[in-house]
């Protein structure tokens, strides 16, 4: 009996269900437009976006040819107090190397160590991987401060509220904190190291996609995940001038996973003609234009990432297209810096580094220039002057 | 002995009787996937009818066709009372010794594919022997080799796409035959899919088929009958990890190297195994309703993207979907499971055309041991 009234409750619970998913799916196939919105009042910052449209068109002051020393309206701080003599130790709390374009970075970054070594300004860099947590990279940078014997802290945020803190107690030592990538909401390091930031990539990239596009045109989007702030800014600034310019631009998440481009692709295809891909980050940027090759349909007008599997496909294909930089040469940057600070040289407060896309007159000089580099590379890795090169990115030997 | 009566019969059954079962089973409420699936297609058919178009259909199949072959292998194991976590992981790594190993010469295609096939099985075997021989439960024993090989990938890789392998090695997953009447197109994964299918149902037929089921209604009894339980189970994980190996070469064509290809398949194949009224816990389900299950789940992916829900709310409108869709398949197939004993001869054949009842007089009564514990 009481097995009879179970399987009922059973049957009764699962058909109610069935019933309430039916009523999910129903809203959502009549309203898709109407959420967008949302996310550009949560990432939007006017103040930003004008200060990084700004700062695209500055000509950075600096040494020519060395991009990694330049900066763009820099206001600098005087740092002769920091002025000593001697190799330092350098302590370096890195967020990860999860991705390829972090870790050309970090190969970029030893090579870079290497000669400060043999110049006698870093005896040497501890540094420790966060693997992408926050708690981790927090003890990190206590067991740095603690029992480190460090001389300067070199950090590169997992994430930047949570993060704060810990910098702040970094900061607190007296010694010199220098921040580089990701941001943090504190102004107590000696300096925090940027390229111009993801406006700008969404302004340079949404920009080129419009003007080479008709009003009424469809842009699918692909974004690697939600919730980083120098992703979500990027498409912010995209969606805001789509918008504006009246470009239909659909977005998705895809982990970078090439399985789930090449899905979301199809799916698009077959829902209609798709005129423009527009990429957070070049990963997966291969597996997008194959799958418009599958469907044996046009090549999209498209913005990648410098990362040289794109750059490849692109010359390969002929497609319309554009690079955008989130400049990697940024990873030598901390390093050097903190030579300057030992030496007493004055550095910018925020070192904001020049960020300019490729386009397709200069795409050919930097395959050149790259030749030989694995598709994981980034072409504006601005390490060609460094002992190893181009031996150690050619073979990829990460540290 | 009921064993060969039971395989006597079976191929003895024609292919309209065959046919006419399948009707009764869709309308039945052992049919629930079948029927989500048709449903689903029918609403992706009315948002796009493009959809329905043959050429649309087989790209369509060729894309699912991985996480199908995986749910295959996720079958086996699910079905001998175990589980295999380890299978994701396992096509992540396939994808990027792929990659790594074939590189752009396209003569290594064939000794890297037996490569991949031996590690594949080595997989296997160590999976089911930790769990057969050390008695370590299957999903502590496949989480273990779920992180040892994300781990060894991120060893290798350092987490980043290394560049994806020669064009010739990736055409199984990526390439087909092309200008065909009707179809147009059809994918090699495709006709990969299919034969495995095929052999799937006729392993699953076949005497060591049906101890699979045996072993996982009942591992007491299935010893006793004489069946080495260590074997098939081994055998159950070797068989899943050859699968994700097949699904991983496909992959490698469909969608490139990366290492987050096959990211998750562990459980979309174990949800899809789910969906289709397999058991968890072993000893009753159908190879075929797992693959349905696969189907099931990647249509309700395409229905909201063409649905145009928005990125930031697919994920939780996915999860209750099938939550829900689990949840009818599963209070369906449990009232079914507790009205056993009564119809012993057709009725019973046909609500359950699976080999389920492999071992037909000690079924109704050792599974209604397991069921009042584990329902």
């Amino acid at each position: 009996m009481r097995r009879g009234i179970r399987t009922a409750a059973g049957v009764v619970g699962a058909a109610a269900l069935l019933v309430l998913t039916a009523c999910t799916t129903d809203p959502s196939v009549t309203t898709p437009s109407d959420d967008p919105g949302e996310s550009e009042v949560e990432w939007f910052d006017q103040a930003l976006f004008d200060k990084q449209d700004a700062e695209r068109g500055v000509v950075p002051e600096g040494p020519e040819g060395q991009p990694y020393l330049q900066h763009i309206n820099a206001e600098m701080v005087d740092t002769s107090e920091y002025a000593s003599e001697g190799a330092k130790k350098a302590c370096f709390a890195n967020a990860s190397i999860s991705n390829p374009w972090r870790q050309t970075g970090w190969i970029t970054m030893n090579e870079q160590l290497k000669v400060l070594q043999a110049d006698g300004a870093i005896s040497e860099m501890e540094t420790r991987d966060a693997g992408d947590s926050d708690d981790t990279q927090t003890a990190d940078i206590d067991y740095f401060i603690e029992e480190g014997n460090c001389d300067v802290f070199i950090i590169s945020p997992n994430s930047t509220a949570a993060m704060t803190p810990a910098v702040e107690r970094a900061c607190a030592t007296g010694k010199p904190v220098v921040v580089f990538d990701r941001g943090v909401q504190t102004d107590c390091p000696v300096t925090f190291i940027h390229p111009i930031g993801g406006f700008a990539w969404g302004i340079d990239t949404a920009e080129f996609l419009i003007d080479n596009l008709e009003e009424g045109d469809k842009v699918v989007a692909l974004r690697i995940l939600p919730g980083v702030d120098v992703l979500e800014q990027r498409w912010a600034a995209a969606e805001k001038l789509f918008d504006e310019a009246g470009i239909e631009a659909v977005d998705y998440f895809t982990g970078a996973d090439p399985a789930e481009i090449k899905k979301i692709i199809s799916d698009e295809l077959a829902k209609g003609d798709v005129q423009g891909i527009w990429m957070d980050a070049g990963d997966g940027a291969v597996a997008a234009i194959e799958a418009f090759e599958d469907a044996g349909v046009d090549y999209p007008v498209m913005t990648g990432e410098d990362e040289l599997s794109f750059l490849r496909k692109w010359k390969e294909t002929g497609l319309t297209g554009l690079a955008p930089v989130y400049s990697n040469f940024q990873w030598r940057t901390p390093l050097l810096a903190a030579q300057m600070i030992f030496a007493g040289t004055e550095v910018p407060q925020e070192w904001v580094l020049p960020q300019s896309p490729i386009t397709s007159s200069d795409l050919d000089e930097y395959l050149a220039a790259n030749d030989g580099m694995p598709g994981g590379h980034y072409a504006k890795f601005g390490g060609e002057d460094l002992p190893g090169y181009p031996t150690v990115w050619q073979e990829r030997i990460i540290p | 002995m009921s064993t060969t009566d039971q395989v006597a019969e079976a191929p003895a059954l024609g292919w309209g009787e065959r046919l006419r079962k399948f009707g009764l089973m869709l309308v039945s409420p052992r049919g629930a996937v079948y029927l989500l699936l048709i449903v689903l297609l029918i609403l992706i058919t009315v948002l796009n009818p493009r959809f329905a178009e043959p050429d649309q259909l087989m790209r369509f199949i060729q894309r699912v066709a991985p996480i199908a072959i995986v749910a295959i292998g996720q079958y086996f194991v699910i079905v001998a009372g175990e589980f295999d976590l380890s299978m994701g992981s396992l096509v992540t790594a396939q994808v990027i010794i792929a990659g790594n190993l074939v590189g752009q010469d396209d003569s290594r295609s064939i000794p890297v594919l037996l490569l991949m096939i031996g590690f594949g099985l080595l997989v296997g075997l160590a999976n089911g022997l930790l769990t057969t021989m050390l008695k370590v439960p299957s999903f502590i024993v496949t989480l273990g080799m779920m992180l040892a090989l994300l781990g060894g990938v991120l060893f290798w890789t350092g987490g980043a796409a290394t560049g994806n392998p020669a064009d010739g090695f990736r055409q199984i997953g990526r390439g087909g035959i092309r200008d065909l009447p009707l179809i147009d197109f059809l994918p090699w994964a495709v006709v990969v899919l299919v034969v495995l299918l095929a052999l799937a149902i006729w392993f699953s037929k076949r005497p060591f088929g049906r101890t699979f089921i045996a072993v996982g209604d009942n591992v007491a009894a299935a010893h006793y009958s004489g069946i080495r339980v260590w074997w098939t189970k081994t055998a159950a994980f070797m068989i899943s990890s050859t699968s994700a190996t097949i699904a991983g070469v496909l992959l490698v064509g469909y969608a490139g190297v990366h290492p987050s290809v096959g990211r998750g398949y562990e459980f979309i194949a174990i949800t899809a195994v789910v969906l289709g009224g397999v058991v968890l816990g072993g000893g009753r389900g159908s190879v075929v309703a797992a693959v349905a299950g696969a189907f099931a789940l990647e249509s309700l992916f395409t229905l909201l993207n063409f649905a145009g829900v928005p990125s930031t709310s697919r994920d939780a409108i996915q999860g209750v979907i099938i939550i829900a869709a689990v949840a009818y398949a599963a209070a369906t197939f449990g009232r079914r499971r507790r009205r056993p004993a009564r119809p012993t001869s057709p009725a019973g054949e046909e609500q359950a055309p699976s080999p389920v009842p492999a071992v037909p007089a000690p079924t109704p009564a050792t599974g209604d041991t397991p069921q009042q514990g584990g329902l």
